[in-house]
């Protein structure tokens, strides 16, 4: 069909903004107007800003700034604050959010510029937490150990973390008072101790859990798991690495 | 904080456990023994928790320090954390608000509750055989009944809810179905330790613990 969707004569939907110039600037809010069309989510409204940068009361302003890449809710970019719950935009359809929609930053995060956030500290403790599975050698290693398909399909449900840090802007405990790592890196933990080979360090990634800003700052209160948009088991996760990090204290203490 | 947070917070939460839970619980049902027994019953209870070898000890390394230490540590925790209640409204997410608030209000009734009783035996002005009339004069004034019962509460929701976290924070409740079962058994000691608590403070203020009082007065006198 090459018709455009005709826009219903006079729908509108409300757009609250949370913008913010630059890092270190104060935040103000801004309403829109949009015309209303069918099947827009809150990543479509914000184009339409983009496309025509005028505010309810008529004044025009910049365009807002935002992230986002796959459009559909698999690479983690679209965080943003909507309606008060941290989630992807792109999966925010504006025909079952409540109006006006009010749009903001996960502050948690520092906040770049308007809905732009920094997710740098989540990558950093993937690093720390060496969340990956080490096979380089100087020569071909073969074939590593086979992973039993019981174990698969719930480590695949683990795997499909986009670090979106959904679950760290639902946390009580993340926030520059606390230096909890946060749910993401705790689960992938138990993801790459998981497999047969990435098993082989194991030790490493709970010991650096057991140190300043790893699992300990977990305080139970679960948000994490009913806000994660990839449905992932993140208290079951968080639990499961308690235990071996448990474990790997008293192994600890015992073997010298 | 400098140094181990890992190791500060595994002995905040075993202490909360072994010994300070099972304090609470010694508590609790020695004081159900005024309700049961009366002031012979519960001066029994009293002489018999004070005929226990070491007891010097017992005070200082099984209640003292760990309380201080799990009371100090705890409100730093309390306060490192982002109440967010509004936003997210989830009954683990108010769990986790209460639990910090309850400790906040246990600690300070801890501390007035012991100076009231425990701090009054250290420095004289009272003998442990007068304690459950001291519990009757401090429950003569309505206002100490309301604030009483305020801090027991908030003590044993403390208590069942972080033994809840306790058995996650330790990996022994796992899935979300453990840790479903777990939140029923410890609701329900909630409630049992609970009635414990607010029978006893029911019995002090009868006019049994008066008479004896009086006895006590008049023999001492």
């Amino acid at each position: 069909m090459a018709t455009e969707t005709p826009v219903k004569a006079g729908k509108t939907v409300k757009f609250i903004i949370t913008r913010q110039d630059s890092p270190e600037a104060a935040p103000y809010t801004e309403e829109f107007e949009l015309p209303y069309r069918p099947n827009m989510n809150v990543i479509s409204a914000l184009m339409e800003i983009q496309r025509n940068p005028v505010k309810t009361d008529g004044a025009k302003t910049t365009p807002v700034v935002w992230e986002s890449n796959c459009l559909e809710e698999v690479c983690g970019a679209c965080s943003m604050v909507i309606n008060g719950k941290p989630r992807q935009a792109c999966s925010a359809l504006v025909d079952k959010l409540e109006q006006p929609v009010r749009v903001a930053p996960m502050s948690t995060f520092p906040v770049v510029r308007d809905l732009v956030i920094n997710r740098e500290r989540m990558f950093n403790a993937l690093k720390r937490v060496k969340a990956w599975i080490p096979i380089d050698g100087t020569y071909d290693l073969g074939p590593g150990p086979r992973m039993a398909e019981t174990k698969r399909q719930w480590a695949y449900e683990l795997s499909k973390c986009m670090t979106c840090g959904v679950c760290l802007e639902a946390c009580p405990n993340v926030n520059d008072r606390s230096s909890f790592i946060g749910p993401a890196a705790i689960s992938q933990v138990r993801l790459f101790n998981a497999h047969p080979t990435g098993e082989m360090n194991k030790a490493e990634r709970l010991e650096t859990l057991m140190e300043d800003g790893g699992i300990e700052g977990c305080g139970n209160s679960q948000n994490c798991v009913r806000s994660c948009p990839k449905g992932i088991p993140l208290t079951t996760s968080i639990a499961a690495i308690n235990r071996d990090t448990t474990a790997q204290l008293f192994k600890n203490w015992l073997s010298f | 904080m400098k140094g181990n947070s890992y190791l500060a917070r595994k002995l905040h939460s075993l202490l909360g456990v072994v010994p300070l839970a099972l304090f609470l619980v010694n508590h609790a049902i020695t004081n159900y023994s005024a309700f049961e027994g009366g002031p012979e019953g519960f001066n029994e209870s009293v002489e018999m928790l004070n005929g226990l070898p070491l007891i010097f000890f017992l005070e200082i390394f099984g209640i003292f320090l760990p309380l201080i230490f799990h009371g100090v540590y705890g409100l730093y925790v309390a306060y490192q954390s982002n109440w967010n209640n509004s936003r997210f409204q989830y009954g683990r997410n108010w769990a986790f608000t209460l639990q910090r608030l309850s400790g906040v209000i246990t600690f300070i009734f801890i501390v007035w509750h012991v100076y009231q009783t425990r701090y009054q035996v250290l420095i004289g002005e009272l003998t442990h055989e007068q304690l459950g009339h001291q519990m009757h004069e401090i429950f003569t004034n309505p206002v100490s009944v309301v604030l009483y019962t305020i801090g027991v509460l908030a003590a044993v929701f403390h208590f069942a809810n972080g033994m809840w976290s306790f058995l996650v924070s330790w990996g022994i409740t796992v899935g979300p179905r453990a840790q479903r079962i777990s939140s029923y058994i410890w609701m329900g000691v909630f409630v049992i330790v609970s009635a414990l608590f607010l029978l006893s403070i029911a019995a002090f203020r009868s006019d049994e613990f008066a008479e004896t009082a009086a006895a006590v007065r008049t023999w001492i006198g």
